[in-house]
Parts: C-alpha cells; sequence; structure tokens
C-alpha cells in the first residue's frame, strides 16, 4: 500500500470536540454512539459547547454526560423534558437539550413530554427509537412494531392485548407549541447526513427561540434485536421506515428560510 | 413594617419571595392552591419565573431542573402532591442540591378530604422517597410563624444543599392571622460553584444521583450522613409553654399543639400542674429534650391530628422513662381545647396506667368519643 | 483520476461493529484479523489501496473513531 503522508492532507473527517474521546459502554454498532457524535458535530459547528446545558434521561443513554464536554443534569425515568423546563426557565440564555429513548420519553414520560411541548417550551428532544427498551434487557416499548418478539412479548406483540405502536412526531406536531418536529433514521450514510441536518435545524429553531423542537432519530439495537450491526441496520430500513416514515411534521416557517 | 391581615398560604409565597425566590413552580391542589395563584401573579410582576406544571411530578422535576442551576426555587402541594413529589425529592437529596418545599397537609389517606390533618409526618419525617436521606422539617403553628419559617427556610437549605419541608396543617395555609412581612431580599446574582451553568473541560459540571459503584454510592450516603448529623446539632428548634413545676407535659405540634396550648392555660387555670412542649424542627426531632422532658413529668400526653405518627418519636426518645398517652384525631378533624382539657384531666386525676400501647388505649377511647 | 485518501482508525474506539466495511464504497476497509484491541475487537483498518477520502466511513462510524484524510488537489 502506498504511505501518503498524512501532514500534507486535508483533514476531511476528525473526532469532535464536544464529543469526550473515551470508550462508550454502547453496544458495537449502536447508533446511540452516531447520534451523539452528531449533537456534538452540530454542537462544535455552532460554538455553543459552553453555552450548552444537557438533560441526560435514563436508558441505554444514563450516562450520555460521561460523553459530552459540557453540563449536564441527570433526570428521573421521564422527567427530562420538565427538568429541562427547569433548566431552561431559569436561565433562558442557555442551551437545553434532553437526549430521550422510546421507553423513557413516550411511556412512562408521554405525560412531560406532550406538556413540555404543548407549551412551547423553548427546549430541544433528541428522541432515540429503537422500538425496545435496550438497558433493562430488551423489552417491548410503546414503539415496538407490531408483531414484534420482545421479551415481555415472547409471542410477539398482540395488538389486540398491547395495543398498537406510538407514532411520536405525528403526535407531537399535532401541538401549536412545537416548532420543529422532524423524522430521520440513522441506518446508512445519506440519512445519517439527513439527520445531522436535522439537528442542526432543531438546535437552530431553539436558538432562534421558535419554541419546541424534537428530532426522531429510528435507530438500531443490534443486540436486543440479536442482528449484527449491519442486519440491524437492514432491519430498521425493511421494516421500521414504513411503520414510521421520515419526513417532516411541524416546520415553523421561519426556519424554512434558513439554509444549511 | 406593618403587620397585615394575611391568608397562610398568600402568606408563604409572599415570604418566599422576600426571600429572594428566583423560580416557582406548582400544580393546583386544595388546600394549597391559593398559593400558587398568588405565584401567577407575583412572580411575574417581579420578573421571575412562574409555570404551572402539568402535575405534581412535573412541578418537582421542574424545580429539581432550577435547583441544579443554583437558584433559589421553591414548590407547593399538599398530601396526595407530596406523594407524587417523593421520587423527584430522593432524586433531589441524591445530588444533593437545595430547595424548598410547603406541604399543606389535608386528610386521607387516598383522595381523603380538604380539610386539615397531620398525615404527612410519616411520610415527610420518615419517609421522604426511597434512600438514606432526611429533609428538613419545620412545622409552624401560626401564619407568622409560617412566614418567619419559610423566610429562612432558603438559607438552611443552602447551608446544608438539603431540601427544606415547611410542613403546614391545612388549617394554617387556610386561616388570616395578621402577620408582619420580613425585608425584600434582592435575587441572588452569584451562581454557587457547584451549579450547572454552561460550562466545558475543567469547567463542566456533572449533577446527578446516580453512583453505580456501591463504594461511591456509600461514600455519598456516609457525607449525607455527617451532615445530617450537623444539622441535628444545629436546627433543633421548638417551644415550651408552663413548663415550671409541670408533672403533666403535652407534646403536639402545628395546630394540633396550637390547640393543646388553651386546654394547658384552661387546666393551669383550675390547678392542673402540667405545661405544653412544641416541637417547631420535625426533623431533626428534639430528643433530648423529650428525654429531659420525661425526665421531669408524670405523664406526657402527645396530641396530634393523625394515628400517633410523632408518638414513635416520643415513645423512642422517652424510652419507658415515664408514663406516655395519646389522643389524637384523623380524617381532616382538628381536636377542640375542651377534649384536651378532659385528657389532661383523666391523666391529673391518677390515670391507671395501664399497660398496653397508647394509640390501643386511645382507639378504645375513641370508641364512646367517636358514635 | 479521484483524490486519495486514507484513514486512521482509532483502535482504543473501535468495536469492530463493521458498518464501516458495509459503507465505503471502494471497499477498501476491512477487520484486521492480526490485531486485538485492548476491549477485544479486531478494529477496522485500511486493508487496500483505492481510499478517496470520501469521508463515508466516519460517517457511519457509531463510535467516531475514524480521521479521514484526503490529498490536497494539486492546483493547475
Amino acid at each position: 500500500m502506498a504511505t501518503l503522508d498524512i501532514k500534507n492532507m486535508k483533514v476531511v473527517y476528525e473526532h469532535p470536540k464536544a464529543l469526550i474521546n473515551m470508550n462508550s459502554h454502547y453496544c458495537p454498532g449502536c447508533t446511540h454512539g452516531t447520534a451523539h457524535r452528531l449533537v456534538a458535530e452540530v454542537i462544535d459547528e455552532m460554538g455553543l459547547s459552553d453555552t450548552t446545558i444537557g438533560v441526560a434521561s435514563v436508558g441505554c443513554s444514563v450516562f450520555t454526560y460521561n460523553y459530552f464536554d459540557f453540563d449536564f443534569v441527570e433526570a428521573p425515568h421521564g422527567r427530562a423534558p420538565a427538568m429541562a423546563t427547569g433548566v431552561k426557565r431559569v436561565r433562558p440564555d442557555r442551551i437545553v437539550f434532553t437526549y430521550q429513548g422510546d421507553g423513557d420519553m413516550i411511556s412512562i414520560g408521554t405525560g412531560e413530554i406532550i406538556a413540555a411541548a404543548g407549551r412551547g417550551e423553548n427546549i430541544t428532544v433528541i428522541f432515540i427509537n429503537n422500538a425496545n427498551y435496550g438497558m433493562t434487557g430488551g423489552q417491548m416499548a410503546p414503539t415496538s412494531l407490531p408483531g414484534m418478539i420482545t421479551t415481555s412479548s415472547p409471542h410477539g406483540r398482540d395488538v389486540e392485548k398491547m395495543g398498537y405502536p406510538i407514532r411520536a412526531s405525528e403526535l407531537l406536531a399535532t401541538l401549536d407549541g412545537a416548532s420543529y418536529i422532524v423524522r430521520r433514521s440513522l441506518h446508512n450514510a445519506k440519512n445519517i447526513r439527513m439527520a445531522k441536518k436535522a439537528i442542526r435545524m432543531a438546535f437552530e429553531s431553539q436558538v432562534r427561540g421558535l419554541g419546541f423542537s424534537m428530532v426522531e432519530l429510528l435507530s438500531t439495537c443490534p443486540t436486543n434485536w440479536h442482528l449484527s450491526p449491519i442486519d440491524a441496520s437492514n432491519w430498521l430500513e425493511e421494516k421500521m421506515v414504513p411503520y414510521y416514515p421520515i419526513g417532516n411534521y411541524k416546520v415553523h416557517p421561519v426556519l424554512n428560510e434558513i439554509k444549511i | 413594617m406593618t403587620r397585615e391581615f394575611w391568608k397562610g398560604n398568600d402568606a408563604f409565597a409572599e415570604a418566599a419571595v422576600r426571600a429572594g425566590l428566583q423560580a416557582y413552580f406548582g400544580y393546583p391542589i386544595t388546600p394549597q392552591t391559593e398559593a400558587l395563584e398568588y405565584m401567577s401573579h407575583r412572580m411575574p410582576e417581579l420578573g421571575r419565573p412562574f409555570l404551572q406544571a402539568e402535575s405534581e411530578l412535573g412541578a418537582i422535576n421542574m424545580v429539581y431542573g432550577a435547583a441544579c442551576t443554583g437558584a433559589r426555587v421553591m414548590t407547593s402541594t399538599s398530601s396526595p402532591g407530596t406523594s407524587l413529589m417523593m421520587e423527584g425529592l430522593s432524586y433531589i437529596a441524591g445530588t444533593e442540591v437545595p430547595m424548598v418545599l410547603v406541604d399543606v397537609v389535608r386528610g386521607g389517606p387516598g383522595l381523603g378530604n380538604i380539610a386539615p390533618s397531620q398525615q404527612d409526618y410519616n411520610q415527610m419525617v420518615h419517609g421522604g422517597g426511597h434512600g438514606d436521606y432526611h429533609p428538613i422539617v419545620l412545622a409552624p403553628a401560626s401564619v407568622q410563624e409560617t412566614v418567619d419559617i419559610v423566610y429562612n427556610m432558603f438559607d438552611i437549605a443552602e447551608k446544608y444543599l438539603t431540601i427544606g419541608v415547611v410542613m403546614i396543617d391545612g388549617s394554617i395555609g387556610q386561616m388570616m392571622e395578621p402577620a408582619e412581612m420580613p425585608p425584600m431580599l434582592e435575587v441572588r446574582k452569584e451562581i454557587p460553584d457547584w451549579a450547572v451553568r454552561g460550562g466545558k473541560g475543567k469547567d463542566r459540571r456533572v449533577l446527578t444521583s446516580i453512583y453505580l459503584a456501591p463504594e461511591d454510592m456509600e461514600k455519598t450516603n456516609l457525607r449525607m450522613m455527617k451532615r445530617w448529623q450537623q444539622i441535628e446539632k444545629n436546627e433543633i428548634r421548638y417551644k415550651e409553654y408552663f413548663m415550671d413545676g409541670a408533672e403533666i407535659a403535652v407534646i403536639g405540634y402545628g395546630s394540633a399543639g396550637r390547640v393543646a396550648l388553651s386546654a394547658v392555660r384552661a387546666a393551669r387555670g383550675r390547678g392542673v400542674p402540667v405545661g405544653l412542649v412544641r416541637p417547631i424542627s420535625l426533623s431533626p426531632f428534639p430528643k433530648q429534650l423529650v428525654r429531659e422532658v420525661a425526665e421531669q413529668v408524670d405523664s406526657i400526653l402527645v396530641v396530634e391530628m393523625n394515628s400517633g405518627m410523632m408518638l414513635e418519636d416520643v415513645l423512642s426518645s422517652v424510652q419507658g422513662r415515664t408514663h406516655v398517652e395519646f389522643y389524637g384525631r384523623m380524617g381532616g378533624i382538628i381536636p377542640f381545647p375542651n377534649e384536651i382539657l378532659k385528657e389532661i384531666e383523666r391523666i391529673s386525676e391518677g390515670t391507671q396506667k395501664d399497660a398496653g400501647h397508647p394509640r390501643d388505649l386511645w382507639l378504645e377511647r375513641m370508641d364512646s368519643i367517636v358514635q | 483520476m479521484p483524490l486519495e485518501g486514507t484513514i486512521i482508525v482509532d483502535e482504543n474506539l473501535c468495536k469492530a461493529c463493521e458498518l464501516c466495511i458495509e459503507a465505503c464504497p471502494q471497499h477498501v476497509i476491512a477487520l484486521n484479523n492480526e490485531k486485538i484491541t485492548p476491549r477485544g475487537f479486531h478494529p477496522a483498518y485500511l486493508a487496500e489501496d483505492g481510499c478517496t477520502g470520501c469521508g463515508i466511513c466516519a460517517l457511519v462510524c457509531p463510535e467516531a473513531a475514524i480521521t479521514v484524510y484526503r490529498e490536497k488537489p494539486v492546483k493547475k
């Protein structure tokens, strides 16, 4: 192999500064890592690392605060939007975001997320939807698909008994207080690029004080889906995307003028 | 400052505002809703954040967030709402950030009613949420005392990085009495060193209650216990009335203690050597004082508006040194002075000093009192 | 001729998830079976010539383990 002199080469991509360079506890191929990376890149690009206060939630991402180089607080399960409200109301000059999984946000946290979005709370929510409860070993989540086998639906999700999945983006977009509600996916390069733009837009919405912003990120869970990371990405594309369409569910008109 | 006629709920809200309260998050629940409504116009008037949350669950978590930024923050609620806040209180305690809670106690358990009681004693003094921690719980007996205690509670909570609870019977929240407001303090501008404010690298701060390694959790628990020992040494508060030469001591807090004072006065008027001890700090409990009282008197009568919760703390401090009896009303009923006077007289006439737990003896007597 | 590129994979961070291998349009990344990282993984590495420095591997990497370089275009 020809050796190239990297000293004379352009750096096309390097580790984001807002992401602490350390080994994470996330499983190999878990897109939590990808989501963390994208948030860090946006924070770097917007120069927000000494103005941001993150609110960690409970799930696989409970230790989120170990991986970002800025201030963080830890919320009880489901309560991150309320905690973020408390922080933002006393420090409206800070950028405040929550990072929540599907169990945290749309099961135990349904009350808090709807209230925060309804109030038009000027915070940003990064919502990781991987259709199961990862941290506790793969139980059924409100976002688990019909027929999906999980550790608490061993014969597959029976919609007659266990109800239908909740589409959080569609639900929250009905609220007047919401300014930017979109769903993206992390299953391949093209979608990851789109996801990053959406995360950027969500933080731009907060900077402009437009109200509640959320990016739902369809994510993989190789371990609990019992699939390799590559197969998990394919499963996401084949099974989750049809049920949770990628798209924009609410976009404040001011945001349409911004070019990223 | 002039004395004005204040409703308890409005009074404690104004007292907090004057103490430099920086944010209020609450939820309507009888009998303290007036405080929420008062804050809804008073805080915006001063340009300070006010928010009615989606539930008590939301409110306590908003308080948690604001407390992490170092702001002086409080909420107020009543018994069923207090139960909902227990999770948040445990997290706030475990994160070691200060806050103030006013608990205006009503009848229960369950939905209960909106009349006053003291049913939250165990929940607040011996409970709180899960975990090895103790909030400071102070129990005033009048509107003025509530004002003074709430005004000082923020300093106390911040001094010890702990939860300061002002627990008032529903009656105190609802009644109107003359009270003098303390001076208006300026809202503090400096941020405590431990608070999150936006920082990176060495200036980064993370506030959490999670300590995954048991050794780390235990170190935190020990640190909190050492702080609790300081609180026990410094924050005991009580009032004594007519204890000189007393052979019977009535022990009651809040409205129960206040009503008992009328009974004690009447008894003294009839020559009965009785006095009153009114604990103000329930947590930390004035154990040493109760021990000394037990050494002085022949009998103690504990009066509460519950089934005998402080009674257990009294018994554990008395440790058999003297005879202890109990009188309580529950469900939202406040005892009248003559009920307590009857009990004092019964005891002074030479009680049989029956064997048996004071609560069981009381329940038997209640059969004839409550038809 | 596309510009030449190269990648350096931080072996402390790589978890051998193979997403970069799958995503690389030039198919030049592979797991290095001769090495085991301190965490017990065979790390990804640039196995063949042909990297164009497109950055797609870094885009899909959940660990931000990949630094991508591309030669600077020669001015004519």
